[in-house]
């Protein structure tokens, strides 16, 4: 008995059944190059499960009129080779990853038939973080999983599926539970999610088995064609040679010993997928014309005037996480580029990070920027007290400081820079939100500088703020700063 | 046009959309994962795919299974990621997928830190995973080339039928400046390679497995083929102030913009520093530094790692010229000043 050659070869044993023809299904290969040119037979080993169940899919595939659309994912394993036998679109997979390959084959063709099939090493080994989220996503796909509780193409190894007691090469004195934990039910495990409709364990012990398996196959299938979901069936499938058995003796151990362990049947048959599916061709494509304009391909820039700096602005605004330093660099940055020159703005980040504090790194030049790692800057905006101290000596000479004097309790040291000490936090309260007392150093800083215009800054403002109804009191901000300035000038 | 600022790692989303991306698989990991973020959200919107996968082993996976049905597929990922992936990446090459990879890379080994390296040079310019096998590496060292190095990536991919690369660093990850989008949306071509679960496709086979011997050694000349092919046909690198320089700085991402910096300071200081920074990794420009080697003095290599870049520098000018190595480990980045200060000890000023 060589399975693979003839479907459903256990007819065979009852004599009156010779007059059934058989003929191999159309979705398999008139010859098996795999074992030699022009061979009518598989490279699979006699009494193998492997050849029956390819049989059972061609046929299944054939009758559901799905040739042409089955893309056939095959794992490691002996079925590595399927696609010598199936006449379909074949991939093969690295080791347990055919589930993910499947799935996004599925995300590319909605009409694809995607078939994942794997041994008991590659799905319940090394592939069992892949075939629990597949299923957990409710893939439409149909995952064939055949169970023979041994490693069969690397030579006999003990396999998550092997039982209690069972010899193997790497388990020479049996599986033992202390050591190897137990044999896993993987179709278990698949029935304790949400998301598949259809999961069922059959077993090639025996010809009306046999026919079990062939309608849960085709019902897997067919789920998938009718876009249910995910479908696993679950076969357990005879390995003589490493079993060290005949064929038969391989079939009557597979119902005396597997099946009490892996009990099958039917663990779940659902009507309809838990969820509706977005079919994205009634959703409609999105035209690239509608792509430019959510990546604002066209949007026009916001540009106000063209500033001369005296000097490179590198700016460095520091304060605790939360104060909204990053976003101020931003905001900064931002105006930058409205004034139509160069800018780089740069998080607290590895070797920037230090006492504590959060800071940006802002630079802004009428040339190309090189590095955008502001270490000696010239100006420094200082939100907090760990922050002036960080950063205070870093400044370079005839550069400015500017503090937010309502949260640092001390002066400005250095005498060789300009000092601004701004209560801007109480300011903000003021005004009625401590948000935006970095507007109001802004707005110094942009006085002071030159850098950015205050036009740019009420401009920019309006399109960097999320909430709409803060552009007013944003806007307070800038009054309040310059007014400030002005006081404190005379 | 509109200059948008945004993030290194937001741009790569924009360039991969303008270039024609169908589908994204990721994983989140600092500092990569604002790649991921803006793949969520305007991969659906623009009515493509994103799926956040259970792990990167999956989501290099999905890239391979993506591919094989004719997709244009990108993941992001940093260090840690890519060993996951490393799998994968093998498998792509040996099928001969094209895909595009964004590494961010970060601090190692091990978890290290989220802090820049350039330490993954090695494994993913000298072939990510088992195998003699490599792909197309690009080095962007801004926002904009973020953007505009994986607008390209898909085409090349697909010209060579490999793996994309794009390898920069934690710093031109997180770094905002003004991008100027590409104007034109890439089509995604019609591959007769690929499935597409139709009759057109149904002889279509994507494998790795070669069973006799000369055919997987065939197979592997043809990609060594094609990787010679890579470096007549689109290596890639910009210069500054070469033509009389005595001191020549090589360096990537981040640490060539540093490094930059430090070239035109010490150009004003009368030194006679140029600096020539690779854009493509893998091919080398190593014909170009062997033709510059003659009239140097030194060859400073600058890079975040054990000094990796700087053996291809080394085996690139034959001995003809000294090359030095400045290298910085652990996520430390050099200021312009210490890189001048450095150089300007080291040449007496002038």
């Amino acid at each position: 008995m060589l399975a693979g050659v003839k479907p459903s070869c256990f007819f065979m044993e009852n004599k009156e059944m010779h007059t059934i023809k058989h003929q191999k299904a159309r979705s398999l290969y008139p010859t098996f190059e795999r074992k030699a040119p022009g061979a009518e037979v598989s490279h699979y080993c006699p009494g193998c499960g492997h050849g029956t169940v390819h049989n059972l899919i061609a046929e299944a595939i054939d009758d559901l009129g799905i040739q042409d659309r089955v893309v056939f994912c095959s794992p490691v394993g002996c079925s590595v080779f399927a696609y010598y036998y199936f006449d379909v679109g074949n991939i093969q997979c690295a080791h347990g990853r055919a589930p993910a390959v499947a799935s996004a084959i599925r995300r590319t063709h909605d009409d694809a038939i995607v078939i994942s099939y794997q041994g008991d090493g590659d799905l319940a080994g090394i592939g069992m973080s892949q075939i629990v989220h597949a299923a957990n996503r409710g893939e439409n796909i149909t995952v064939f999983f055949i169970n023979n509780a041994i490693y069969g193409m690397t030579g006999g190894q003990m396999a998550p599926t092997t039982i209690l007691n069972q010899k193997t090469v790497t388990t020479p004195s049996g599986r033992h539970a202390a050591n190897e934990g137990f044999p896993i039910g993987i179709s278990e495990i698949i029935n304790s999610l949400h998301a598949p409709v259809f999961v069922e364990r059959v077993s090639l012990a025996t010809a009306p088995k046999v026919m079990k398996a062939r309608m849960a196959i085709r019902k897997a299938l067919r789920n998938q064609v009718d876009k249910k979901g995910f479908s696993l069936v679950e076969i357990l499938s005879p390995c003589p040679v490493n079993w060290k058995m005949t064929a038969v003796e391989s079939r009557r151990w597979l119902e005396e010993n597997l099946e009490p362990v892996f009990p099958v049947g039917n663990l779940r048959d659902l009507a309809k997928g838990p969820f509706d599916r977005v079919d994205r061709k009634k959703a409609g494509r999105v035209s690239d014309r509608k792509i430019l304009e959510i990546l604002g391909v066209d949007e026009k820039e916001v540009h106000t005037s063209s500033i001369h700096l005296k000097e490179e602005q590198n700016v460095k605004i520091a304060g605790f996480g939360g104060q909204g330093v990053l976003s101020t660099g931003i905001l900064l940055a931002n105006c930058a580029i409205a004034e139509g020159l160069q800018t780089t703005w740069l998080p607290s980040y590895g070797a920037e990070m230090r006492g504590g504090t959060a800071n940006a790194s802002v630079n802004i030049s009428h040339e190309a920027i090189g590095s955008p790692i502001v270490s000696f800057p010239n100006v420094l905006m200082a939100m907090n007290l760990p922050s002036l101290d960080a950063f205070e000596d870093t400044v370079r000479p005839g550069g400015c400081i500017l503090v937010n004097s309502s949260m640092v309790p001390r002066q400005v040291r250095r005498t060789d820079v300009a000092a601004y000490h701004i209560p801007a936090t109480d300011m903000a309260n003021n005004i009625g939100s401590p948000q935006i007392a970095n507007v109001i150093l802004l707005t110094v800083y942009a006085l002071v500088s030159g850098a950015i215009t205050l036009e740019t800054l009420q401009k920019v403002i309006p399109l960097s703020i999320k909430r709409k109804n803060l552009v007013n009191i944003n806007m307070k901000a800038i009054e309040a700063g310059i007014a400030w300035l002005e006081e404190n000038r005379k | 046009m509109g200059k948008h600022l945004m993030k290194g790692n937001e741009a790569v989303i924009y360039g991969a959309l303008l270039g024609g991306a169908t589908h994204y698989f990721g994983y989140p990991i600092t500092p990569a994962s604002e790649i991921a973020h803006a793949a969520a959200n305007l991969f659906p919107r623009c009515g493509k795919h994103f799926l956040q996968a259970e792990c990167e082993v999956s989501s290099i996976s999905m890239l391979y299974g993506a591919a094989a049905a004719g997709a244009r597929v990108i993941t992001g990922s940093s260090g840690p990621g890519l060993s996951l992936m490393a799998e994968g990446l093998s498998y792509l090459s040996g099928s001969e997928l094209p895909c595009v990879v964004v590494d961010v890379q970060r601090a190692g080994p091990g978890l290290g830190y989220i802090w820049p390296e350039q330490a993954d040079y090695n494994f993913i310019v000298h072939g990510a995973g088992h195998g003699s096998h490599s792909g197309v590496v690009l080095a962007p060292n801004s926002a904009q080339e973020m953007c505009d190095f994986t607008y390209k990536a898909f085409e090349l991919a697909e010209r060579y039928r490999c793996t994309v690369f794009v390898l920069s660093d934690a710093y031109i990850g997180q770094i905002m400046e003004p991008v100027d989008l590409p104007r034109q949306i890439q089509s995604n071509p019609h591959k007769d390679w690929a499935l597409y679960g139709d009759a057109e496709s149904r002889h279509n086979l994507l494998s790795s497995i070669y069973l006799k011997m000369e055919e997987l050694e065939g197979h592997n000349q043809h990609l060594q083929d094609k990787y010679r092919r890579m470096a007549e046909e689109i290596v890639d690198f910009e210069e500054f102030e070469t033509a009389d320089a005595d001191y020549l700085f090589v360096a990537y991402g981040i640490t060539s913009r540093i490094c930059h910096s430090a070239q035109q300071l010490l150009r004003n200081k009368g030194i006679k520093v140029g600096m020539l920074r690779p854009k493509t990794l893998f091919p080398f420009p190593d014909v170009r530094l062997r033709e510059l080697a003659g009239q140097l003095k030194k060859i400073i290599v600058a890079e975040l790692s054990n000094g990796q870049m700087v053996r291809d520098v080394r085996l690139a000018v034959e001995g003809r010229v000294p090359v030095d190595l400045y290298n910085w480990m652990g996520g430390r980045i050099p200021s312009t000043e210490e890189i001048v200060h450095r150089l300007e000890a080291e040449t007496g000023g002038l």
